[in-house]
């Protein structure tokens, strides 16, 4: 296992990078819940979109373990900027390592450099009305027909669905499931905006329709019924991960934020940090941060080893930071007072994002349920 | 990574069937179980048993090896791994 000393030098790059290009916009992709271009293109110049891709398609290349953190880290530090824009990157990751990962060699050729240069940005469309964590349930049916496919149904809460270039959509055929990539601009697509959401405002999130959307037969992704198992999971699984230190991120400007605050108000002629109970509270994010920190870690390191540990690990990871995240950021609103709950203060924005945290990429309580699978099962050889 | 390179029948069904043996509770399943059947063609299964093939036997498992019988039992998954290292 590698030693997070071993990276401040790379972390400190993005860690740079996010205060110059994504904190200043943090609070207005809130309020206008929507990510400015100039955002866009940074992310772009910089490279995120191209981490965790491969080499030979215009991914970083090196060791993959060692690969495997510095994309961890990113995520880390685009999540302490801000969670709307690390969205972004995710759903672009998770929908574009489908492709990169089960797609055929004319799927990878066409798509990945597109992709990773950020020409083109991914989302990744399972959710549905009637099929939200029992995502075998899917309804958005695919017909074969005389040279592809036509696609009916809906799918809700995709982010970017608003801006992305393609998605990955997770349909259901005779024999179970199935992904397609489908451009944005496919004849049949409609996107409807949400808006008002609780937290995460700036992921532009959208309703798909689908109304006989007519795909070639090379818009599959290998074959069905492993649209899911295989390729929505791959995508699924690497999302889970990216988005646990996503909440690290989170987790670490909230104790920036509350060690500056409390050292700095005073009241009752003393620092806000002088009280125990505050302490009790800092006490608490820090050990939370370590032990996220350290999970997270212990997935990326097993993610780049190809282990198969690595999926249980994620998932620990995943539910672990995103928990954590929810009790740092209500602990650092009560820390900050009422200036914690204006409108002006990323310590709110935090807290609301905070919650989505547990919603999306397995809710707590799936990710429990899987959690305990794998425990009961190994615990019993 | 495994430091032993594995090439007869034998070797390979006894590390796929430690692995299973591991992801089932200890359960003892035969070379001709069906695991699906069993109810474990869950994606969490699905994925640590595509990342153990590779990484144990040193191979990638591509979209057109996804084929229900080439993981339905444990003689099945054998013979992908026999073609795809060519033993
Ligand atoms: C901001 C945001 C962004 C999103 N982005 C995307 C996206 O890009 N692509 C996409 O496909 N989807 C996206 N989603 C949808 C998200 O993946 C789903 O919300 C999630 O899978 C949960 O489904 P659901 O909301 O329908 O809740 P449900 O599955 O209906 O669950 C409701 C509640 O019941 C609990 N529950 C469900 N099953 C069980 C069980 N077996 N045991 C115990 N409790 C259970 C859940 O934990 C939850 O608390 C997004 C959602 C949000 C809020």
């Amino acid at each position: 296992m590698r030693w997070p000393e071993d990276y401040n030098e790379f972390h400190r790059q993005w860690i740079d990078f996010t205060e110059k290009h994504i904190v200043p916009y943090a609070q207005q992709v809130d309020h206008e819940e929507r990510i400015p271009a100039e955002v866009i293109q940074a992310l772009r110049q910089q490279g995120a979109f191209a981490s965790g891709f491969p080499a030979d398609k215009g991914g970083p290349a090196g060791d993959p373990e060692d690969l495997a953190i510095r994309h961890g880290l990113m995520h880390e530090a685009l999540g302490a900027g801000s969670a709307s824009i690390q969205g972004l990157v995710n759903v672009h990751h998770m929908g574009g390592i489908i492709i990169a990962r089960w797609g055929s060699a004319a799927q990878k050729d066409y798509w990945v450099p597109r992709l990773t240069s950020g020409e083109c940005l991914a989302g990744l469309a399972i959710t549905e009305p009637n099929v939200g964590s029992d995502a075998a349930a899917v309804e958005l049916q695919a017909m074969a027909v005389q040279g592809g496919y036509t696609l009916e149904g809906t799918k809700t809460w995709i982010t970017c669905g608003q801006s992305a270039d393609v998605f990955l959509v997770l349909a259901r055929m005779e024999n179970g499931p199935a992904i397609f990539i489908v451009p944005s601009n496919t004849e049949g697509l409609t996107r409807i905006p949400i808006h008002g959401m609780l937290g995460c405002r700036g992921y532009m999130l959208a309703t798909l329709r689908f109304e006989r959307c007519f795909l070639p037969a090379e818009a599959l992704v290998g074959r069905s019924p492993f649209g899911l198992t295989h390729f929505a999971a791959t995508g699924l699984d690497q999302g889970r991960l990216n988005l646990a230190w996503a909440c690290v991120g989170m987790a670490r400007t909230c104790l920036e934020a509350c060690l500056h605050y409390a050292q700095t108000r005073h009241q009752f002629n003393a620092a806000l940090a002088e009280f125990q109970l505050v302490q009790r509270m800092i006490c608490r994010m820090t050990t939370d941060i370590e032990a996220a920190r350290l999970l997270c870690w212990r997935a990326s390191s097993t993610r780049g080893r190809n282990s198969p540990a690595a999926v249980k690990a994620s998932t620990i990871a995943k539910y672990f930071a995103s928990q954590a995240i929810n009790r740092i950021a209500a602990d650092a609103v009560q820390i900050h007072g009422a200036v914690g709950c204006s409108a002006q203060s990323p310590m709110q924005r935090i807290l609301r994002d905070a919650k989505i945290m547990e919603v999306i990429e397995g809710s707590t309580q799936v990710l429990e349920t899987a959690i305990a699978r794998y425990t009961y099962n190994e615990a019993a050889v | 990574m495994s430091e032993v390179l594995v090439q007869t029948e034998e070797q390979i069904t006894e590390r796929i069937h430690g692995f299973l043996a591991r992801s089932f509770a200890g359960r003892t399943l035969s070379e001709e179980d069906d695991i699906f059947a069993l109810g474990f063609g869950n994606s969490l299964f699905a994925m640590q048993l595509v990342s153990f093939l590779e990484q144990e036997f040193h191979f990638q498992i591509e979209s057109d090896d996804l084929e229900m019988d080439n993981f339905r039992t444990l003689r099945a998954m054998v013979q992908l791994v026999k073609k795809k290292i060519g033993a």
